[in-house]
């Protein structure tokens, strides 16, 4: 066939006796390039245009070849363009490569795919929804912008969160490849980060990052649910998350690190103890208190220090750095240290990032110090990194456990990290004053080592001590000078006459022979050398002119006709300066104070002292350079803005219902509250019942929540809000008319949740609402009641740890403060997943927490449906065999009648009435709130007082559970 | 995020290039090259370069330099990261991550970067859902598809993506079900020149390879958690179990995965001078000497077990470098061969297994370059180890324990102990 002929062409050609795969590459590469004979390109057009997909793909796999390979493959475009819409899933993808790698050089020919791509958008399929938007996305074509735009709305809005996901990535193409779409794009990011989804909150705060990094305010109302998503979002989304989270913190909330300001746990409850309003008054400045939303930042980061990804915990660690009270920053230095166990470039990352740290917080890292120990087998530039941390961490305490690691490293056969070395115990003896003359001596010793770089370093190092201390060291100076002969490295060299010219006048014998010395060599010096002679003789001219001037003169002499101008210059300014005659200015009479002035001594300091300008973590900070893109970390601001912006509103659209428990009320009267079939209530109820159904009976419950008006309430609108994610697909290949309405039934009864005696005064109660919840569709609604049947006010009510740990729910917003007998109604969601496992959670105010339990009953998982007569029996006919339970019971007296039996079961079970002309037969509608699996229920009224109750669904436990309450609720009285 | 990724071989080529966004031209390497010429070795290359207009971020990794180019500001840790997210991938798919490797399955290379970034950011990095969309070359399966024009890549989008468990497919089935845990611990050391222990670290991991079928729930404890200071998990377990209770409950991924990272804690976070916890479970004596004047030097090595509880100590190899004036060595061992390399000054000695009846010893002379001066640093020894049936820090686990699936499984634990860094200073 064709492609054996072309092998068999190929390895003539090539010729070498190399593997097969290899040959023709090679060969199809020296074609390429030589473009002579017979094209490959023309075989692989041929194989492309072939009826066999073998072939096809075969040719593909060579193109992707030439790509990976960086050769230039676009003649090939028409021909792989045609396989665009091709069967095979594998050609399809290495199409796709092919065309997002070419499309732009090809813009004409590209755009003949894109009608593939706009039909795969509205496949059923999620899976090729997501593919075709990446790979309409990706194509940077500027005139499919507004199909782009498009594609991306629609999508934005898909019921697949896994399209979504692909959405908010398809933004940041389309916005690098057309930035006037910003104003229209925020508007997606917008919509988008309202998303529950932990798969698309990663994804979005990325676009968010590239388009809008400014615009903080879409941040506030999905302050709170990010936070709480963050531990289940995907690791890569951690870190966006994470970070931005770190700069929105910084513009909200106020500074932690408020002097003398000591947060520590009993404080902050002695500070709520003695709340009080004189001690209000009575100082003038406010005693700092962190806001909630801070808290909750730094609460929901911490548990990720122990994520394996070390991204995610260095962008943990930064946020702990920027935004947590001093004392708590130190809850991740375990974290860190032990990602010094990862790769190299971990490692260096790492180490930069704790250097900087350590400047300013040494005890943090302090007793790890040994984890910082240098091994010979590290990289040179971590050697220096740990190097760098061991000096900034050096106090009274340890230094000397430092120095004597610090002479193992002065050994060591890399040169340079020796020479480092050198200059760390020149930083540990000038911070350190106890052991300055320890390190001078120690540093002295090193003058008579064997290596050039070691001696050098130490004479630099010793000079610049020296000019800290210039007291009582000409011994230093002395032997030094002996030294000189030896040491040859210029910067050494030039060192040692600096020294010996500035303190001359404390060797005063030893200083005119060096110079003498000098005047034999200075031809053959370096031109550092040279400077410094020049400056020696300069100096011993002015303090010792009679054993010098003739030196002095010749040296002056031989700088004039130096080759170097910079040496020519100095001898011409220093002989102006220092050697008197008619025309020497005004300037020659301070000669002396000029030259012989009192030098400040250089710092020794860190070279990591001020990175701390650039948020830790960034490339900024391990540049030391402001990366392109870069986002200033703000200050903290001095006044805290409005923290009401965060507040999402919690929408309770039933608050006729809620049993009162208020003040007058002492919250141990259930008596009342079992009573719930009260008339008044009942008429209430009806009555909002009704109003509901009237409103919304044909629409799904988007009507009913957009009254409500909350800036949330969009995400209800969407047509996948009731539905969860994967089975999305499923529901909506039904009709419409099977969706879920909102026709609640008023009945609600109240649950204790937690006694006011074992509450410390907080009792909580709690009841079905019925309502779909708004946060996550998937969620039962819960509304609590909080009343505080004591005397004091409580405070900061929320929401603790939850157990199973793998039960989803929505927190209620914390309520801030409670006052004696006032009581308040929050709304929480819990996900229970169709079942009816308890959710175990604590209840927590400042002082205590609760250990509370909900257990609901299986009639309150569901949520009513409303189907036609004809509907039910199809679906019904669905549900047969396993997925059917039905048991036959004698009613109670009274619950024969229709209307009774109605609500009877509309009590037990949140279920819809369908409309039947039977009088005999009740049918009722719902679905399962977690998973939206049908459920249906049939009342057969037989003779007398006999009934058959009928289930089905395919949630079997379910079905026969609530069978069993049914049974009771109509049998009983 | 990551605009492109160059692979580099040691010699300096590019063998592979990858763009996410708009092509960048592959000369942007040459302030990579100039780096690599500075380096004095390999590893000294800089992992973060900056250049006029991009920021190269590499790792290096079996030789090979990953090079992922960067147009602005994004956490450098981020990348790398990322970047050996890639190397594991590889290697998990292709046995070795070598040059030829990668070569020889350049198509599914170029699949797997194309699912693992979207516009550079990662898409898909959980090896379970890489192995659902493409399928690892096998032998067999390469020929098939030779044959049969069949693809590596699945049809479906990868169960576990869109479930509350992203880490698993639904749908496992096997007909043995097994669990097996390796416990690895790994002994980080630095030894002075009087044999007292400078520092002393353990680490250690659990890797498991689990086949199970449905979706189990499992729950691992063990009999001394306290032990373990510092951990860090896949992202299966949940952390809150843990905090409460201190046991490992989890639902695992299909096959091999690292369930759990951890330090042991030693003297670090104790005062300066503390004594160390952590038994040392070789010891070296050692007697190197250079004498000024002369141009011989002696060497004199000789190994121990210490605090092994009875376990052989095997595949126990020693090297060092020794010092720049050495010109030869010529050393007698008592087991196990022994090489110097003259160019490098790398001395190793493969030991082999420790018998302490019999000590492995390595002696006799250094010959130094004739009139050069006596060395003054000693070189450092460096020892690796393995230890059979025992983690040094004594961490034992109690049980495991299934949920959630009706089948008895097969279970399996093992320990072993091997030298991390294990430095001995002379």
């Amino acid at each position: 066939g064709v492609s054996g002929s072309l092998q068999h062409e190929l390895c003539s050609a090539d010729g070498s006796a190399a593997r097969q795969g290899d040959e023709r590459e090679e060969g199809l590469r020296e074609t390429a390039m030589y473009g002579c004979g017979f094209s490959a390109n023309d075989e692989l057009k041929e194989m492309l245009e072939s009826n066999k997909e073998s072939l096809k793909l075969e040719a593909m796999k060579r193109i992707i070849g030439l790509i990976a390979k960086g050769k230039n493959a676009s003649e090939l475009f028409p021909a792989v363009v045609k396989n665009v819409a091709n069967k095979n899933i594998e050609l399809k993808k290495l199409v796709y490569v092919y065309l997002v790698r070419y499309a732009e050089e090809q813009q004409d020919l590209a755009l003949l795919s894109i009608s593939t791509f706009q039909r795969a958008l509205k496949d059923p399929n999620q899976l090729i929804r997501a593919s075709a938007l990446r790979v309409l996305s990706s194509i940077r074509v500027p005139i499919i912008v507004p199909i782009m735009m498009l594609a991306i709305k629609e999508s934005a809005s898909d019921m697949s969160p896994y399209v979504r996901k692909t959405s908010a990535h398809a933004i940041q193409k389309l916005y690098s490849l057309d930035p006037e779409q910003r104003e229209h794009l925020i508007e997606v990011i917008e919509k988008l980060l309202k998303d529950k989804s932990t798969l698309v909150a990663g994804s979005v705060v990325m676009a968010f990052e590239e388009v809008c990094p400014d615009r903080i305010d879409l941040i506030h109302k999905n302050y709170r649910k990010l936070c709480n998503l963050l531990v289940d979002v995907e690791e890569w989304g951690q870190v966006v998350i994470i970070s931005m989270l770190t700069r929105y913190a910084r513009t909200q909330f106020t500074s932690p690190w408020q002097e003398g300001v000591s947060f520590d746990e009993n404080n902050e409850k002695a500070f709520y103890d003695s709340d009080s309003e004189e001690k209000r008054d009575e100082t003038e400045t406010k005693p700092y208190m962190m806001d909630p939303d801070h808290r909750l930042l730094l609460r929901n980061t911490k548990p990720l220090l122990q994520s394996r990804n070390t991204a995610v915990v260095m962008a943990v660690a930064q946020l702990y750095w920027h935004l947590a009270p001093t004392h708590e920053v130190s809850a991740v230095t375990k974290s860190l240290v032990r990602l010094l166990r990862s790769h190299r470039e971990v490692q260096y990352v790492v180490l930069q990032n704790i250097a900087t740290m350590s400047i300013q917080r040494k005890g943090m890292f302090e007793p790890y110090m040994k984890s910082f120990y240098v091994r010979s087998t590290d990289p040179t530039h971590i050697k220096t990194l740990k190097l760098e941390i061991l000096t900034n961490l050096a106090n009274e305490a340890n230094i000397s456990t430092i120095l004597r690691e610090f002479q193992t490293y002065v050994k060591s056969q890399d040169k340079a990290f020796a020479a480092a070395t050198i200059q760390a115990i020149g930083r540990c003896a000038t911070n350190i004053s106890e052991v300055t003359d320890t390190c001078l001596n120690g540093l002295v010793l090193l003058l008579s080592n064997r290596d050039e770089t070691v001696v050098a370093e130490s004479v630099v190092v010793i000079k610049k001590l020296l000019q800290t201390q210039p007291t009582q060291h000409s011994e230093i100076i002395k032997h030094m000078a002996k030294l000189f002969d030896k040491i040859t490295v210029a910067m050494a060299r030039a060192s040692i006459l600096w020294l010996i010219g500035e303190y001359c006048e404390r060797v005063p014998k030893i200083a005119p022979d060096v110079l003498r010395k000098m005047a034999k060599s200075f031809t053959s010096e370096e031109d550092i050398v040279k400077l410094q002679i020049v400056n020696l003789a300069a100096k011993l001219y002015l303090t010792n002119s009679k054993q010098t001037k003739l030196l002095t003169q010749y040296i002056l002499n031989l700088g004039k006709y130096d080759q170097n101008y910079d040496i020519r210059d100095r001898t011409r300014f220093i002989r102006q300066l220092i050697v008197p005659n008619e025309k020497s200015g005004a300037l020659s009479k301070y000669a002396r104070r000029i030259l012989l002035a009192p030098k400040p001594a250089p710092l020794l300091q860190s070279a990591f002292k001020d990175r701390d300008r650039y948020q830790l973590g960034t490339l900024s900070h391990s540049l030391n350079l402001k990366a392109s893109g870069y986002q200033e970390l703000s200050d903290w601001p001095a006044v805290a803005p409005d923290q009401s912006v965060r507040n999402v509103e919690v929408i309770e659209p039933v608050n006729e219902w809620v049993p009162t428990v208020g003040k007058s009320k002492p919250a141990k009267s259930a008596k009342s509250e079992d009573k719930f079939y009260s008339d008044s209530e009942g008429e209430q109820v009806d009555r909002k019942g009704s109003k509901n159904s009237s409103s919304s009976s044909n629409d799904s419950s988007s009507s009913s929540s957009s009254s409500s008006s909350s800036s949330s309430s969009e995400a209800v609108s969407e047509p996948l809000a009731l539905t969860p994610g994967p089975e999305a697909g499923f529901m909506t290949s039904h009709p419409s008319s099977l969706q879920v309405t909102v026709q609640p039934f008023g009945p609600v009864k109240s649950h204790e949740l937690l006694h006011h005696m074992s509450g410390k005064g907080l009792s909580a109660r709690y009841h079905f609402p019925r309502q779909p919840f708004l946060y996550q569709p998937s969620m039962v609604q819960l509304q609590i009641t909080l009343t505080n049947a004591s005397d004091q006010p409580l405070e900061g009510i929320h929401l603790g740890e939850h157990s199973p740990a793998s039960l989803t729910l929505h927190r209620f917003s914390p309520v801030e403060r409670l006052e004696p007998q006032a009581s308040v109604t929050v709304s929480m969601g819990i996900d229970f997943n169709d079942s009816t496992q308890a959710a175990n959670f604590q209840l927590c105010t400042k002082e205590a927490e609760f250990s509370v339990s909900i257990q609901p009953a299986v009639g309150e998982l569901l949520l009513p449906a409303s189907l036609t007569q004809a509907d039910f029996e199809k679906e019904q006919g669905k549900l047969l065999g396993m997925n059917e339970t039905s048991a036959t019971i004698t009613m109670a007296e009274g619950h024969c009648s229709s209307a009774v039996l109605n609500k009877q079961v509309r009590s037990m079970a949140n279920l819809g009435e369908v409309i039947t002309g039977h009088n005999n037969t009740h049918r009722f509608a719902g679905r399962t709130v977690s998973s939206g699996a049908l459920v249906l229920v049939t009342v057969e009224k037989r003779e007398a007082a006999d009934a058959t109750i009928t289930v089905n669904t395919d949630k079997s436990v379910m079905a026969s559970m609530l069978l069993r309450d049914l049974k009771q609720a109509l049998a009983s009285a | 995020m990551i605009h492109s990724l160059f692979l580099v071989n040691s010699s300096g080529d590019i063998f592979l290039e990858k763009h996410w966004k708009s092509v960048v031209s592959r000369s942007v390497c040459d302030y990579f090259f100039e780096a690599q010429e500075r380096a004095t070795e390999p590893e000294n290359v800089p992992p973060v370069i900056p250049t006029p207009h991009h920021y190269l971020i590499s790792v290096l990794r079996h030789r090979i330099y990953f090079v992922a180019v960067i147009q602005s500001e994004v956490p450098p840790l981020f990348v790398i990261e990322f970047l050996h997210r890639v190397v594991d991938t590889f290697q998990d798919y292709f046995g070795v991550c070598t040059e030829a490797a990668i070569k020889d399955n350049v198509v599914v290379v170029y699949e797997l970067l194309e699912e693992m970034l979207d516009n550079g950011f990662p898409l898909a990095t959980e090896s379970n859902i890489l192995k659902e969309l493409i399928k690892p070359p096998t032998i067999l399966r390469t020929m098939v598809n030779t044959i049969t024009g069949s693809t590596n890549v699945g049809e479906q989008l990868p169960t576990g993506q869109l479930s509350v468990v992203p880490w698993r497919r639904t749908g496992v089935k096997y007909t043995n079900n097994e669990a097996y845990f390796d416990v690895v611990e790994e002994i980080d050391v630095i030894i002075d020149k009087s044999g007292s222990t400078i520092t002393a670290e353990i680490q250690g991991v659990i890797d498991a390879c689990v086949k199970l079928t449905g979706m189990p729930d499992l729950t691992l404890s063990f009999m001394n958690p306290r032990l373990l200071d510092d951990v860090s998990f896949h992202p299966c377990v949940r952390f809150k179990r843990w905090e409460a209770e201190r046991i490992l409950s989890f639902i695992p991924p299909d096959g091999n995965f690292r369930l759990l990272s951890y330090h042991v804690s030693s003297q670090n976070g104790y005062p300066v001078g503390y004594r160390s916890l952590v038994a040392i479970p070789v010891y070296v004596k050692h007697n190197i000497t250079f004498r000024e004047g002369s141009s011989q030097g002696r060497f004199d090595l000789t190994l121990g077990p210490k605090q092994t509880m009875g376990k052989g100590v095997e595949a126990v190899l020693v090297s060092s470098q020794l010092p720049r004036g050495v010109l030869n060595a010529n050393l007698s061992a008592s087991q196990g061969t022994y090489t110097f390399d003259p160019v490098t000054k790398m001395l190793t000695w493969d030991v082999g297994k420790i018998n302490p009846q019999k000590l492995p010893s390595l002696k006799g002379s250094m010959s130094l370059q004739a009139g050069a001066s006596k060395p003054d640093e000693n070189p450092s020894i460096n020892i690796q180890f393995k230890i059979q049936q025992m983690a040094i820090s004594g961490l034992k686990v109690n049980r495991l324990d299934m949920y959630g699936e009706k089948y008895k499984p097969f279970k399996g634990i093992k320990y072993m102990t091997k030298a991390g860094k294990f430095q001995v200073r002379t």
